[in-house]
């Protein structure tokens, strides 16, 4: 599974993107951040608050509960500021 | 339909003037374009950051459904990234239509719908050092108005 980080949530965990193999118990997108807040202090500092942190999955957006499979693309970011 | 994510800036006359040439059904064009402003301390600078590929996906979908939701004969999405100063340009919405309600509206909607859905983050500098900007309330609002509207 290949993980994405943007803005402040990739400035607090440290990397832009990485490569993860979670245990069988990820199964959807909210244990996917509880697995990763238990990585480390910068994780759990940067997920501390899951409210306001926004997931893609293959670049779309989704909600807690959307299962994982092994191969997606998974984007964690904060609320989007453009335009 | 058009869909542009670059670092450089862009000419507003000349896309404008791509976007309706050859097509002479089209009664009216509206525009908006989005600039770096001033914050209160003085100049501040700004890095655009952005999600390459969903940005791009993400725009598609958005002008795919204005284009759903009005009759346009043309539009166009250009938002740039990267470091911008006070003054430069971020963004550009045109629109083209027969008539200008259509071409009012669906302007409106891109870019509110774009400032919620659009990865695109700011980080901004200041006197004290740079920060993100916070996304606002007032955006999510603005955006939630179109889901009644049509």
């Amino acid at each position: 599974m290949k993980l994405l980080y943007f803005a402040w949530l990739r400035t607090k965990i440290g990397v832009s993107q990485e490569e993860v193999a979670p245990p069988d118990e990820v199964r959807d997108v909210a244990s996917l951040i509880g697995w990763l807040q238990t990585r480390g202090p910068n994780f759990a500092d940067a997920l501390k608050n899951p409210a306001v942190v926004r997931v893609a999955v293959n670049q779309e957006y989704v909600r807690p509960g959307h299962p994982l499979a092994a191969g997606d693309e998974v984007a964690l970011f904060p609320p989007v500021t453009g335009g | 339909m058009a869909i542009r994510v670059q670092a450089e800036d862009f000419d507003v006359g000349a896309e404008l003037a791509a976007l309706t040439e050859g097509n002479r059904s089209i009664g009216g064009v509206t525009s908006f374009v989005g600039l770096v402003r001033e914050m209160g301390g003085g100049p501040s600078a700004m890095t655009l950051e952005h999600y390459p590929g969903m940005t791009e996906r993400q725009l598609a979908e958005i002008e795919a459904e204005a284009n759903a939701r009005w009759p346009l004969q043309a539009s166009l999405i250009i938002h740039r990234y990267g470091r911008l100063e006070p003054g430069d340009r971020i963004v550009l919405v045109a629109t083209a239509s027969k008539h200008r309600e259509a071409a009012f509206e669906s302007c409106h909607f891109l870019i509110d719908w774009l400032k919620t859905r659009a990865p695109f983050w700011k980080l901004e500098e200041t006197a004290e050092g740079s920060h993100w900007v916070e996304a606002k309330d007032s955006d999510d609002a603005a955006a939630e108005k179109w889901k009644q509207a049509r």
